[in-house]
């Protein structure tokens, strides 16, 4: 691995990287059974310097920014060192957002240029929203079709330059990207990640998990994800590993691809994990008694063996077949995006496949706590990587406090918002808004979040005032959305949902009409955007002197209610 | 040559009996994943049958956004 305390910038880091590892596989890409593409680290630079001088070329530079909306695959990490090279600023956006919100956040991020694929330009090009993005100034487009309408873009393939681009150095301290956490519903938490915060996070995380030339990092989580980009991206690149992309994600290709391309990594949600557990345990329901006692003992003997710590060599001898249907080389899945349930942690430890399960969240500059597996603990989102410091405040009776966090990692800010960055940055210390303890191991674990969110299992972060516009002009006198684990504490991380407060006003009731209407405009958002019961509450809700409802002081009132007798189920 | 409503009723058939819901229950403005109460990934299992049943290749891309049975049998139609 390089010495990345040499480095000012990513992107000098990666220009050493695609130096060092010339001749290294950098790039595999497949759809389906077929490989499209491989590309070593020579090629992988050839294709980026020609972009980069593009860019130059055409006005691109020091601090502008550009946003990618694009799937996994290689153009998009070409086009980020292209960018990084020119002293660019990136923006790397969720290519699952709705056209409208993607323009949003286009608007708001500052960006010149966008950089993105025909399918999703086929929606984005006349979307609503584009004619206010005055800011973005050229759009390029991949893979479009001869014939396509191209809605005043370029193509991808033509942004060529000739010649050697000059390389546009950056401080530590300079932005790197513009990352959002969420917020498309009129606040945008655009998290101003500097240079200093992926290379330190990159220091720590191989620390515990590294790559070498060899490894095959499987790249399925979005690359927009702050995870995927420093274990599918900055992280592989600066040790010379292989990342792998697949253009299609149906679960058969996905297994396909382990065994195909004998992947070291793969980084999941946990909604994607519970799946394959699922897939397993069904398989293994079905073998014959004999086979089926002979798995379960030999299971149990791994489990005993690895007690203290995962010891590969050997469960890949004892659970050969299982071991086998992951290609037989994988060292560890990487779980993040939201809470992992500690029985599917340990349902792949017991089968002698380490889960690096952890807990982070972008403003932190991806991962705080990882499991070291020196023990395995499922019960636990492990101790703080190094260079963290991770601190409970105010904790109660049972010692369960608000985690904060100080470190070289954490944001700079929010983009354009500083009363945010004040209420979330205070003294240095990054307060998360989850609530956690550290047990006599110094292990994190976690109980719930005080703040007004969710996460799904896909990784999804929804704040509930995002999702509050679609409800806007409804008849009734107020409304309001909240997390229901804001309204009655579960402490619990996983199953969270949205419910609508709805106060029909005086003399008003809750007809069926009312009810028909939540549910049509409920519809009409994102799936796991959406609300999953309504309260009716025909109180006036508390409001601030400017008409505001004071969310807290709502949520304390409900809070008082017996949940399952109020909420209404859509 | 299939009609839209021919394709679109054989998607409703195809989920109804992957998902075993009555096939009467399913229609075509409906929302997959409330109605069927499935996730992404069930999503992506579904596409795969409507594949093989249709003799087609749908990229993931051209299914990205959609969640109702009709958009989903528009996007078939346009390639078969």
């Amino acid at each position: 691995m390089l010495d990345l305390s040499r480095f000012s910038s990513i992107g000098e880091a990666l220009r050493e990287a695609l130096e060092t590892y010339a001749p290294e596989v950098c790039l595999i890409e497949s759809d389906r059974n077929e490989e499209k593409l491989r590309l070593s680290y020579r090629e992988f630079k050839e294709r980026a310097v020609l972009l980069a001088k593009w860019l130059q070329d055409t006005g691109f530079g020091l601090g502008d920014r550009a946003s990618i909306i694009m799937t996994n695959q290689s153009k998009w990490l070409i086009s980020a060192y292209a960018i990084f090279h020119d002293g660019g600023t990136l923006v790397p956006l969720d290519y699952k957002l709705k056209p409208e919100e993607q323009w949003q956040l286009l608007k708001h991020s500052g960006s010149s240029v966008l950089i993105t694929e025909y399918p999703i330009w086929r929606q984005l090009g006349n979307a609503a929203g584009r004619e206010a993005a005055t800011n973005i100034k050229k759009v390029l487009v991949t893979e479009a079709p001869a014939e396509a309408d191209l809605f005043g873009a370029l193509r991808w393939e033509v942004a060529q330059g000739s010649g050697s681009p000059a390389f546009v150095p950056r401080t530590r301290q300079d932005l790197a990207c513009i990352v959002y956490s969420s917020g498309t519903g009129g606040s945008p938490k655009g998290c101003m990640m500097t240079h200093e915060n992926y290379l330190e996070q990159c220091v720590a995380l191989t620390s515990l998990y590294p790559f070498w030339p060899g490894v095959r990092y499987l790249s399925i989580l979005p690359t927009n994800h702050a995870i995927d980009f420093m274990v599918g991206f900055f992280g592989p690149f600066t040790c010379g590993a292989t990342v792998v992309h697949l253009r299609t994600l149906r679960p058969e290709f996905v297994r396909e691809a382990f065994v195909k391309y004998q992947i070291t990594y793969v980084s999941l949600v946990p909604l994607v994990l519970k799946n394959l557990q699922k897939g397993l345990q069904a398989r293994f329901d079905e073998l014959p008694p004999t086979k089926r006692r002979a798995l379960d003992a030999l299971r149990n003997i791994n489990k005993r063996l690895t007690k203290k710590q995962p010891r590969l060599g050997l469960s890949r001898l004892l659970l050969k077949g299982v071991h086998q249907a992951f290609g037989g080389k994988l060292r560890a899945i990487i779980v993040g995006g939201a809470f992992t349930e500690p029985q599917t942690l340990q349902f792949f430890y017991d089968l002698g496949i380490p889960v690096a399960n952890g807990y982070g969240l972008t403003e932190a500059g991806t991962a705080v706590t990882v499991n070291d597996l020196k023990p395995f603990r499922a019960d636990t989102v492990g101790k703080p990587l190094p260079g963290m410091e991770v601190r409970i405040v105010n904790p109660d009776a049972e010692g369960i406090g608000q985690v904060c966090v100080r470190s070289k990692t954490v944001m700079a800010g929010y983009l354009d918002d500083a009363e945010m960055t004040a209420q979330t940055i205070v003294g240095g210390w990054l307060q998360t808004g989850d609530m956690g303890r550290f047990d006599r191991t110094g292990h994190l674990q976690l109980f719930g979040r005080r703040k007004n969110m969710i996460v799904t299992e896909e990784g999804k972060n929804v704040y509930a005032e995002d999702v509050e516009s679609a409800f806007e002009g409804l008849p009734v006198k107020e409304f309001c959305v909240f997390a229901a684990n804001y309204i009655w504490s579960s402490r619990s991380m996983v199953g969270e949902k949205l419910l609508l407060v709805v106060n029909p006003g005086p003399g008003q009731t809750f007809s069926d009409t009312l009810k028909n209407e939540i549910i049509a405009r409920n519809n009409r958002l994102t799936n796991y955007k959406r609300a999953h019961g309504i309260v009716v509450h025909s109180e006036d809700f508390p409001l601030t002197a400017s008409l505001k409802i004071v969310r807290p002081r709502l949520a304390e009132q409900l809070g008082k209610l017996d949940r399952d007798s109020v909420v209404v189920s859509i | 040559m299939r009609t839209i409503e021919q394709t679109t009723q054989e998607i409703l058939q195809l989920a109804a009996k992957q998902f075993k819901v009555a096939e009467g229950s399913l229609n075509p403005e409906d929302d997959f994943y409330k109605k069927l109460g499935i996730d992404s990934l069930q999503a992506l299992d579904l596409l795969s049958r409507i594949e093989n049943h249709f003799r087609i290749e749908l990229p993931d891309y051209e299914v990205q956004g959609v969640s109702d049975f009709k958009t989903l049998a528009e996007r078939i139609q346009s390639r078969l």
